[in-house]
């Protein structure tokens, strides 16, 4: 195993199920055999706050935050907060954002307008970017709430990690009722 | 076993292979979720106490009692329980006693950075300080035999970032054949008068010096001896920090923080050219080293306020710095009250009558931001009260009547219900308004004894409001249906002009609440577009299901998102054209 960490941030807004994905994708690489470390602010997570969790995973992780300006990739479920923070990545970075804008609570009182254009913007910054309609695939895979998983399954595929592990982690954190659908969501965004 | 947990979760599982018999804390950010895992284990008696300095007196009577006890509670929790920590200090324990305390640098939930380190050398107590959850988990387990070895309580301290981040941790069996509790008489050790404490402290004094002495051998204390041209000395999160910037560096990596291995660090000094302390916030370390006469590099290079980062230690230490350029601003996304919440109505009410409003902690703290706007004051849990009494006694008569305090149900039996006898007996003219939602809230709904459940999740006793103000003597208690605006507008308008102490108690539950029958959403509201003028009305609450959509109409006009609405119908009191209506599609 060679000493490179890889440094993913997760970013969106609380009540996304961001903690969540993060939960999976920190499990999938313990059972992948990486140290792995997760850090997150709980607290105002349920209130419609700006979110960011960090997951490092290598040979041996240190710091449970990624240090700034050395995020590989960035996992944004809304675009606002994906643009918000790019500044956490290192040139060249991977970013896969969900196509969702939710306007905050300035923009919602009319005092402010959403940024525009934030997914052209993103795309010149970082070439390597995706961007995800997870609402409507997930719709597709069968539930609109699965968008996460979707998300996730396209994350997966820039990682190099088998799948057995990714679905071992998935049917051990989703509730059984979901799971299905969960897995087929995951499966569309890995075609992604 | 191997698994992945939070600090939080590994100190809890580590209590739990203690063989730790009575959990006890009141919540707070970022330590809660140490009790809320401590119920997987049937075999420990979690419960939250009413305050800190309650649950610290029941791990108290516990640990008298021969059992081993785990008291946890964020760090400004520990000023409320430090009464009984300073004395227990004295008596030292019977079974082992754990006190957690969980700081918060960067303020990410509090409403002060204290560092409670200094708690440990004020109360002459041990400090054990863990730099992930492995060590969370052993040091838990490490401290209980500490607190045996030395009668001593013992402190173990995290931060946020160690109490919220995940590592993999080994996971092991239960401790078995701890002794049984039985009942011990032992005045001269446990009865703290004059002269049972003047024998105690000469203890206290000498176990402090042992402590320092057995700490430079102990294996949590540990020399990583790689380059020596630079040599840093740090403990906790700081020290991942260490490693991750400075990977070459030597490092004195402090597990206990609290007496200070002083022969220990004298060798490691003697070992390196230029000796470093790296810490969060307080010179704690950094200060105790200088007093040994060593030369030592600390807080001129770091801040004495917020986290560290491996990006400001790389500032701190001189190197180049890799992080990228911000991106412009965007518009902020601060947290606020969930659609449907019952403080909302209540907050519109109190700017709308330009209220003073002693606040108090909460969710209903977030009555602060715009457009609600309406809160002057919040410094700490239950001060709201107190705070009121103490306007009013220097406000001429006119002003007087704009005081109102408002205070959260368990925030009020926290430490506020002091205050309102206080209020009562000293004759205190202000209101009070007691926002009864039914569970301690911001913390992440934990029950609390008003709100008729344990946090085993048994059926207790449940405080009534209305009976406990009586009983302190108010004469004027009114309870209001919050969502409803005229109401709260008519009585809090005359409970404002009453020359007496008068108390409110709105009754609508918290949105979040699971159990059934407590919270049920209302009917899904829409805009009608035809009928809706553009007044903006409806934005005064900051409703986080409303939108404003200026393309809309003329001038732009409101919209109702039908997946966050709960149908609180606080909004649809506010349209003068009743323009918001029942959805005719239920979701």
């Amino acid at each position: 195993m060679s000493d490179k960490i890889t440094n993913i941030l997760l970013v969106g807004v609380g009540g996304q199920g961001i903690l969540l994905a993060a939960e999976i994708l920190s499990e999938t690489c313990m059972l992948a055999g990486f140290d792995v470390k997760k850090s997150e602010i709980h607290g105002m997570s349920q209130r419609g706050g700006s979110v960011v969790s960090h997951v490092r995973f290598g040979k041996e992780v240190f710091s449970p935050i990624v240090p700034e300006g050395e995020g590989d990739i960035l996992f944004g479920f809304e675009l606002m907060e994906s643009y918000r923070w790019l500044s956490l990545l290192k040139p060249g970075a991977t970013v896969v954002a969900n196509d969702l804008c939710i306007p905050p609570p300035s923009v919602l009182m009319g005092q402010d307008s959403y940024p525009p254009d934030l997914a052209q913007r993103i795309a010149q910054r970082f070439p390597d970017f995706i961007l995800v309609d997870g609402q409507g695939l997930a719709t597709e895979a069968g539930n609109a709430r699965a968008a996460n998983t979707v998300l996730l399954g396209a994350v997966s595929k820039r990682l190099h990690i088998a799948e057995k592990f990714w679905l071992e982690s998935i049917e051990r954190m989703v509730p059984k009722k979901a799971l299905a659908v969960n897995l087929k969501a995951f499966e569309v965004g890995r075609e992604l | 076993m191997k698994e992945i947990l939070s600090g939080n979760e590994a100190i809890a599982r580590g209590a739990y292979e203690a063989g730790v018999k009575v959990a006890c804390a009141y919540p707070g950010t970022p330590s809660t979720e140490i009790l809320e895992t401590i119920t997987r284990y049937p075999e420990v008696d979690a419960s939250w106490a009413t305050n800190e300095k309650v649950a610290l007196e029941v791990g108290i009577g516990a640990s008298f009692g021969g059992a081993r006890a785990l008291v946890t509670m964020k760090h400004v929790g520990v000023n409320v329980a430090a009464d009984p920590l300073f004395t227990l200090s004295y008596t030292g324990v019977n079974g082992g006693l754990v006190l957690v305390t969980a700081d918060d640098p960067e303020l990410h939930s509090s409403q002060n950075e204290q560092d409670n380190r200094n708690y440990a050398k004020f109360a002459k107590v041990p400090m054990l300080e863990p730099s992930d959850s492995q060590e969370c988990l052993d040091f838990t387990k490490l401290a209980f035999e500490i607190s045996e070895r030395y009668d001593t309580p013992v402190l173990l301290r995290t931060t946020t970032r160690i109490s919220h981040s995940k590592s993999v941790v080994e996971l092991a069996d239960r401790t078995t054949g701890l002794p049984e509790p039985h009942l011990v008489k032992n005045p001269a050790k446990y009865v703290m008068l004059p002269g049972n404490a003047r024998g105690r402290h000469l203890i206290i004094e000498e176990r402090t010096v042992a402590l320092s002495k057995d700490a430079c051998s102990m294996p949590i204390n540990r020399l990583e001896l790689r380059d020596t041209k630079i040599g840093v000395i740090t403990a906790g999160v700081s020290y991942q920090y260490v490693r991750e910037v400075l990977p070459q560096a030597s490092v004195l990596k402090l597990g206990l923080v609290h007496p200070l291995p002083h022969q220990l660090i004298r060798d490691f000094a003697a070992q390196v050219d230029q000796l470093y302390v790296v810490e969060e916030l307080d010179p704690f370390i950094e200060e105790q080293v200088k007093a040994m006469g060593l030369q030592v590099t600390g807080k001129e290079i770091l801040s004495l306020c917020g986290e560290l980062t491996p990006g400001r230690l790389r500032k701190g230490f001189g190197l180049p710095e890799v992080a990228q350029g911000a991106v412009e601003t965007l518009p902020g996304r601060p947290p606020n009250m969930c659609p449907g919440c019952p403080h909302r109505g209540v907050f519109y009410t109190l700017n709308k009558l330009k209220a003073y409003v002693s606040g108090d902690i909460g969710c209903y703290t977030l009555g602060f931001m715009p457009p609600l706007s309406a809160m002057d004051t919040c410094i700490c849990m239950g001060a709201s009260i107190g705070m009121a009494t103490g306007v009013t006694k220097v406000l001429p008569p006119e002003e007087r009547k704009k005081v109102v305090a408002v205070i959260g149900d368990s925030t009020f039996l926290h430490t506020g219900v002091n205050g309102l006898m206080d209020m009562v007996y000293n004759k205190g003219a202000a209101t009070v308004i007691i926002l009864d939602n039914r569970i301690t809230a911001m913390t992440g709904r934990q029950e609390n004894p008003a709100s008729g459940h344990t946090l085993m999740d048994d059926p207790s006793n449940a405080i009534d409001f209305p009976l406990l103000c009586q009983a302190i003597g108010v004469k004027h208690i009114r309870t209001i249906n919050p969502l409803d605006l005229e109401e709260c507008d008519r009585v809090i308008r005359e409970e404002m002009e009453r020359p007496e102490t008068s108390v409110i108690i709105t009754d609508k539950p918290c949105v979040l609440i699971k159990r059934d029958g407590v919270y049920t959403p209302g009917h899904v509201l829409e805009v009608t577009e035809e009928t809706c003028t553009g007044c903006r009305a409806c934005l005064k609450i900051g409703c986080p299901a409303i939108e404003w959509v200026p393309s809309s109409g003329k001038k732009g006009k409101a919209y109702i998102d039908p997946l966050l609405c709960n149908g609180c119908e606080v909004c649809r009191q506010l349209c003068k054209f009743s323009a918001i209506t029942e959805a005719k599609n239920e979701r």
